[in-house]
């Protein structure tokens, strides 16, 4: 069993509840901290562990909290990132859920390591059930003295808040974000500034995700060395990986970074491999947005090697071969899916998901998903799939913010990798998978 | 028959809780609480933002109404026409398309007589198409309300339907209570 630092307890009954949580040594990084660390020296601590952003993008934790701008008396804000809305990934909605106090220790952490004396949740609308187990655990962490005035006589000050979303997938990327929590649409903004420099009501801001979060308790408590000691280069620690699609055992494992993907999804520790004993199709290894790999570059890179459940070993090969460990929702599909259906829904997705700022974005993604509709109902042509390849190209790149990329991407792995696939829905004139 | 009234003021229980959450954002920031509030108001308004809704939560929040309707209009949570008192989402999103989300759909049409965005002519229940609902692992899934129906199944949605038909169920109650 892999070292356990976002699930250990989550089979304890209560554990939602702060008095489960503390007698669980809950807190304890909030007295050791405020007590023994400078903010700056919790920074340090988090930038050694080697602490990787888990929203997708993968961005050192401690770094980007040193962009933090602490030259001006503006107020700074912490922000967690709880929108969970890429297709695939259900991990965080586990942690709000069963583990809200471990969410809430981290976020004293970080907000105390920036300077932040107002916190926010944004947490997507359709999970207002957590949002209320998040506030009743935000209740008694105040009763208890660990949110609100001097926690802990210690003289440092914090209010943390829920806000809910209302439906809308960019608002996780974190400027549209930061405009949603401002009252306003999503619509991300063009960056340089950084939020660190300018975020939320104009003032200095660091926007992280939950699971990141929920890692600092575990990182004061044992040390940036304890945790850079697990994992794999410069992968450390624990991942949570959400698996669905098309295998025996669904559901949210926490796996030591560097695990074979074949493990993952063969031993029985994991997915405990593909339904019906059907042979695996494809894989998209870390949400919607990443590149689609098929079986044998899914568990080998094309060099031969085995390939690992690690930032760097699913980034083998590039886009050519390789995928991303993205937010680690895993879509295991069987050798019954229709890749071509598959990307449908996930180019309507993004399609319906487009802010619709740049036109790149906004025109491509319908049109992406109206030629994936003609194809995949026989009436699509040769040129169709060319024409795909050249829309995804326009849009790559060219947008403000990367929900483009993240429509693009899907599309173009899809036809690298199963073109042939594509052809047949058109010399067939129909789905040569459907029923 | 749709239900068309549109609330004229909240109670004081429900200011209590709107003025709360207002004071959660900074001085002058009151536009932060848009969202929370228009969630609470379109519970009040049976499951709907009026343009009357929208102005009264513009005047709540000292806000213009364009503010109000261009806010409302972008998140797909906010309902802009009347609905039924129940209202069925269902994930058509790839991996619960995978575990067949388009059957459970096309069941919920067959025995509903409706498709997505319509509602039954006695305005008890509405049809929606969703996209992912971050609980792929339990797919296929619906929510209602605030509520989370997973591994869902031609037979549990019958269950479901015959339930929600005898309790008359409304999906839209004030989320914060
Ligand atoms: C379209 C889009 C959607 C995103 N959705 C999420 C999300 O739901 N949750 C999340 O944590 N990050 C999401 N991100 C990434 C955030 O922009 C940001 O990188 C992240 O919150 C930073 O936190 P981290 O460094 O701790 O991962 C999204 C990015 C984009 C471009
Ligand atoms: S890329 Fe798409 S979602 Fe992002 S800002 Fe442009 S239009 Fe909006
Ligand atoms: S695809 Fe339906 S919950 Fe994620």
């Amino acid at each position: 069993m892999a070292q356990q630092i976002l699930l250990k307890n989550s089979d304890v009954p209560g554990l939602a509840s702060f008095e489960v949580y503390r007698k669980l040594g809950g807190y304890a990084s909030v007295e050791k901290t405020l007590k023994n660390f400078t903010p700056d020296q919790v920074t340090d601590e988090v930038k050694k562990s080697g602490l990787k952003g888990r929203g997708g993008a993968g961005f050192p934790a401690g770094m980007k909290w040193s962009f933090l701008d602490k030259s001006t008396s503006n107020p700074r804000y912490f922000v967690c990132n709880f929108d969970e809305s890429e297709p695939g990934t259900f991990k965080d909605r586990h942690i709000g859920q069963l583990n809200p106090h471990q969410l809430i220790e981290g976020m004293i952490l970080g907000s105390y390591a920036l300077g932040a004396r107002t916190s926010y949740i944004y947490i997507r609308g359709e999970l207002f059930y957590v949002l209320r187990i998040i506030e009743k655990a935000i209740e008694e962490a105040y009763a208890n003295g660990f949110l609100g005035k001097n926690i802990l006589g210690s003289g440092y000050s914090l209010d943390l808040y829920c806000h809910p979303g209302a439906g809308a997938y960019i608002c996780g990327e974190e400027t549209a974000l930061i405009e949603s929590l401002e009252g306003k649409r999503g619509n991300p903004r063009i960056k340089p500034p950084f939020p660190a420099i300018v975020g939320l009501y104009d003032c200095p801001t660091v926007v992280n995700n939950v699971e990141t979060i929920a890692n600092l308790p575990w990182i004061m408590n044992n040390g940036a060395e304890a945790y850079a000691a697990i994992g794999v280069g410069n992968s450390k620690g624990t991942k949570l990986i959400s698996a669905c699609g098309h295998i025996n055992k669904p559901g949210i494992y926490e796996i030591e970074l560097g695990l074979p993907v074949e493990e993952f999804i063969y031993s029985d520790e994991y997915c405990g491999g593909i339904r019906n004993g059907n042979k695996l199709k494809a894989v998209v290894a870390g949400g919607s947005s990443v590149p689609i790999l098929p079986a044998e570059l899914i568990l080998k890179t094309a060099k031969g090697e085995p390939r690992l459940m690690s930032y760097e070993s699913l980034a083998e090969g590039g886009f050519e071969t390789g995928t991303m460990l993205g937010s680690g929702g895993f879509i295991v599909m069987d050798e019954t899916t229709c890749i071509v259906k598959n990307l449908l829904t996930f180019s309507r997705f993004y399609h319906h998901e487009s802010c619709g700022q740049c036109s790149p974005c906004r025109e491509g993604t319908g049109w992406m998903e109206r030629i994936l509709h003609r194809i995949e109902n026989g009436h699509g042509t040769m040129k169709d799939i060319d024409l795909l390849v050249s829309i995804s190209k326009h849009i790559e790149g060219n947008t403000i913010c990367p929900l483009g990329d993240a429509a693009a991407w899907p599309v173009a792995s899809a036809i690298r990798h199963f073109r042939q696939e594509f052809e047949d829905h058109v010399k067939l004139q129909k789905c040569p998978l459907s029923k | 028959m749709q239900n068309n009234t549109n609330i004229s003021e909240f109670n004081t229980e429900t200011l209590e809780l709107v003025n709360r959450i207002i004071s959660r954002y900074p001085e002058g920031r009151q536009k932060s609480a848009i969202l929370p509030v228009l969630h609470i108001a379109q519970s009040e308004n049976s499951g709907w933002l009026s343009s009357e809704t929208m102005d009264y939560v513009a005047s709540l929040l000292q806000i213009q109404p364009i503010e109000v309707y261009e806010v409302a209009s972008f998140y797909s949570m906010f309902n802009l026409q009347p609905v039924g008192n129940c209202m069925i989402e269902v994930c058509q999103t790839g991996p619960c398309w995978l575990n067949g989300a388009e059957d459970i759909l096309a069941h919920f049409e067959k025995r509903l007589g409706i498709k997505p965005g319509e509602t039954t002519a006695d305005g008890q229940f509405s049809l929606k198409a969703v996209e992912c609902l971050a609980a792929c692992g339990n797919a296929p899934v619906i929510q209602v309300g605030i509520e989370y129906h997973e591994k869902m199944t031609t037979g549990k949605a019958d269950e479901l339907l015959e339930k929600w038909q005898s309790e008359n169920k409304c999906s839209h109650t004030n989320p914060y209570l």
